[in-house]
């Protein structure tokens, strides 16, 4: 089944090797790998398959040593520090397995970091974070602290600190897997409905198997390569639908 | 971006108070001994200081500083008096005299003889009485914290009375009678200090063959001073200093022969490496706690520079705080200790003195942070 949506990550023969000599380990041993815009991909594979390294690379926070890898028309390989850190800021939106939120601001504030980063004013940043906390569920806890918080709505914090600045490319590391099932499933619900749009992409890590039914394909990882990337079957009837 | 690292370094509080209580004792330590050894240092010359009328002190030619006391024949400042440039040049006593106290003990004064016609080199204030009151018969002149401490008389229960202005004294056998109580700074030895006349001086002092410890010279107006110092050491072959430089050549004497400069060093020095230590090492691990914050902030696009601003504001914070309280507790202890023998001096270089050390202090340990956050690759933010 093709999509007409067009590229938006493009993977070409990635590699990645850790650690020199005996200690060398190929973390990404070629990686082929398309995404289209308005996708929602899983990349899925046992520990040490390679999913980290591979997203770390299409979020520019890692550099590849070989192949290429293109975000949206860009190639951080081509780019300085300063040029991959500025997109970064301004295309990459983040969601961390420990939720990283930072534990002496509130919750609006914690959101209104993207934009502060972008040069946003600070009272228009933090407006601006209520209303998207407001869209998570959390408009009545944007003055509470992390520690306030519970695990999930820790995450509903960090998905809204992700889309705050509205990001194209929202990269997600294990996002439930410091959460129960329930929990899990509520935040995949609230990343699906608040991440997803046709022009943007969401590829979230996950050895989650509880939550594959989110995604619109699944790229299988293992020893460093993409083994297979199969529709899901939400995926298959959309496409039908059209 | 300035809020958010505010709120990270007082967000950890332990850490936060660790850094302040480090930087504060460090430039508590650094000023406040700092400020003892310049008191300290401002006591050897405080009989210079306070006898200010004269351009030129005429000493013998091996004095190594002013209590260095080598006297010198009295018809020597009758050459000095016929070196062309001089407007007057007048002869003063400075010895160390016993008073023996109506207990029965005795106390070492600083004892001091003003020429007899102009009683030039008298105190520089005069609480009660006159100065011209020292013509009077055993006239002499005591200063007020000795009047009031060493020298007066303590009661069976413990109660002190002052010496007054008509009360009797016995100087070295001799009966002396107190005419006037003047202020002086404090001597370095923190004796009481006598003035009378230099006749009556050389009467009370034990016999010697010289008793003129000083010539004050005033030089004519217009005349250059090293050019004054220089004609009466070559036509009387004496030592003839200014006033400061007779101050430098005191201090210099302290800080060359004697253990003060390296003691309040030490001390100085390790106030600086308690700040390092304490301040330096916690704000490192601060550093070290936020790690996985730095890292998530670098990752969602904060540059290099931003972070490192951050850092910076953070070590401005606590370095402004903890100079801050240092310094208010070391004018504190200094302001309490103003009465006492404790010696203090606080000018405006001092502070800046510590201010830079406190600076270097911050400089230091926001060195070590920013080193390791521009070494953090924002992949961490993955690790879990």
């Amino acid at each position: 089944m093709k999509n007409k949506n067009p590229v938006a990550v493009r993977c070409k023969g990635v590699t990645k090797t850790y650690g020199t000599g005996d200690t060398q380990v190929h973390a990404l041993s070629g990686v082929n790998l398309e995404v289209y815009a308005g996708e929602h991909m899983m990349l899925v594979g046992p520990s040490g398959s390679g999913k980290t390294t591979l997203i770390s690379i299409i979020a520019g926070v890692l550099d590849r040593d070989g192949g290429e890898c293109v975000v949206f028309d860009h190639d951080f390989a081509h780019m300085s520090r300063y040029e991959k850190t500025r997109y970064r800021g301004q295309n990459i939106g983040f969601v961390f397995q420990l939720f990283n939120l930072i534990p002496s601001l509130s919750a609006a504030e914690n959101v209104a970091v993207p934009l502060l980063i972008n040069g946003v004013r600070r009272r228009e940043a933090i407006d601006r974070a209520r209303e998207i906390l407001g869209r998570v569920g959390l408009g009545n806890r944007t003055f509470s602290l992390p520690e306030e918080l519970s695990g999930g709505q820790q995450q509903r914090v960090a998905i809204a600190r992700a889309i705050v600045h509205n990001p194209r490319l929202i990269v997600c590391d294990e996002p439930t897997s410091a959460l129960d099932h329930e929990t899990g499933h509520k935040v995949m619900e609230l990343l699906c409905q608040v991440a997803v749009g046709t022009d943007r992409v969401l590829i979230v890590v996950t050895h989650d198997a509880r939550i594959f039914e989110f995604a619109s394909r699944i790229a299988k990882m293992d020893d460093g390569h993409i083994i297979s990337v199969t529709n899901t079957p939400c995926y298959v009837s959309d496409e039908k639908k059209e | 971006m300035n809020f958010i690292a505010l709120k990270m370094l007082v967000g950890n509080r332990a850490k936060y108070l660790g850094i302040i209580i480090g930087l504060t004792f460090a430039s508590l330590l650094i000023t406040q001994q700092a400020a003892i050894f310049l008191g300290l240092m401002t006591r050897t010359y405080s009989f210079l200081a306070d006898t200010s009328l004269p351009d030129i002190w005429v000493v013998d030619p091996k004095i190594q500083f002013v209590d260095d006391l080598k006297p010198l024949k009295e018809t020597e400042s009758l050459r000095v008096r016929s070196v062309e440039g001089v407007a007057w040049a007048v002869p003063m006593y400075k010895g160390l005299l016993k008073a023996r106290l109506p207990n029965g003990t005795f106390q070492t004064c600083n004892f001091i003889g003003l020429d007899d016609e102009t009683l030039i080199g008298g105190p520089p204030e005069i609480l009660q009485g006159r100065l011209a009151d020292l013509r009077r018969s055993d006239a002499v002149i005591v200063d007020i914290v000795g009047a009031t401490g060493k020298l007066a008389t303590v009661l069976p229960d413990g109660r002190r009375i002052p010496l007054r202005i008509g009360d009797t004294m016995e100087l070295n056998d001799h009966r002396a009678v107190v005419v006037g109580i003047c202020r002086v700074q404090r001597t370095f030895q923190s004796q009481p200090v006598v003035y009378t006349t230099f006749s009556r001086a050389t009467i009370f002092a034990p016999r010697e063959r010289k008793l003129m410890s000083f010539i004050l010279v005033k030089a004519k107006p217009g005349q250059d001073f090293h050019e004054l110092c220089q004609r009466i050491r070559q036509i009387t072959g004496l030592a003839a200093y200014t006033r400061e430089e007779f101050i430098t050549l005191t201090v210099q004497y302290y800080m060359k022969y004697t253990g003060i400069p390296i003691n309040f060093g030490i001390t100085v020095v390790l106030g600086f490496i308690v700040g390092i230590a304490i301040a330096g090492q916690t704000f490192h691990n601060f550093t070290l706690d936020n790690l996985r914050y730095f890292g998530t902030l670098k990752a969602m696009g904060a540059s290099d520079g931003m972070l490192l601003r951050m850092i910076m504001l953070q070590a401005t914070m606590v370095g402004c705080i903890g100079y801050g309280l240092g310094v208010g507790a070391a004018s504190a202890l200094g302001f309490m200790s103003g009465s006492t023998e404790l010696s203090f001096q606080l000018p405006w270089q001092l502070l800046l003195f510590s201010a830079i050390a406190v600076t270097l202090i911050c400089v230091a340990s926001a060195a070590l942070s920013m080193l390791k956050v521009i070494r953090l690759e924002p992949a961490i933010v993955f690790k879990s």
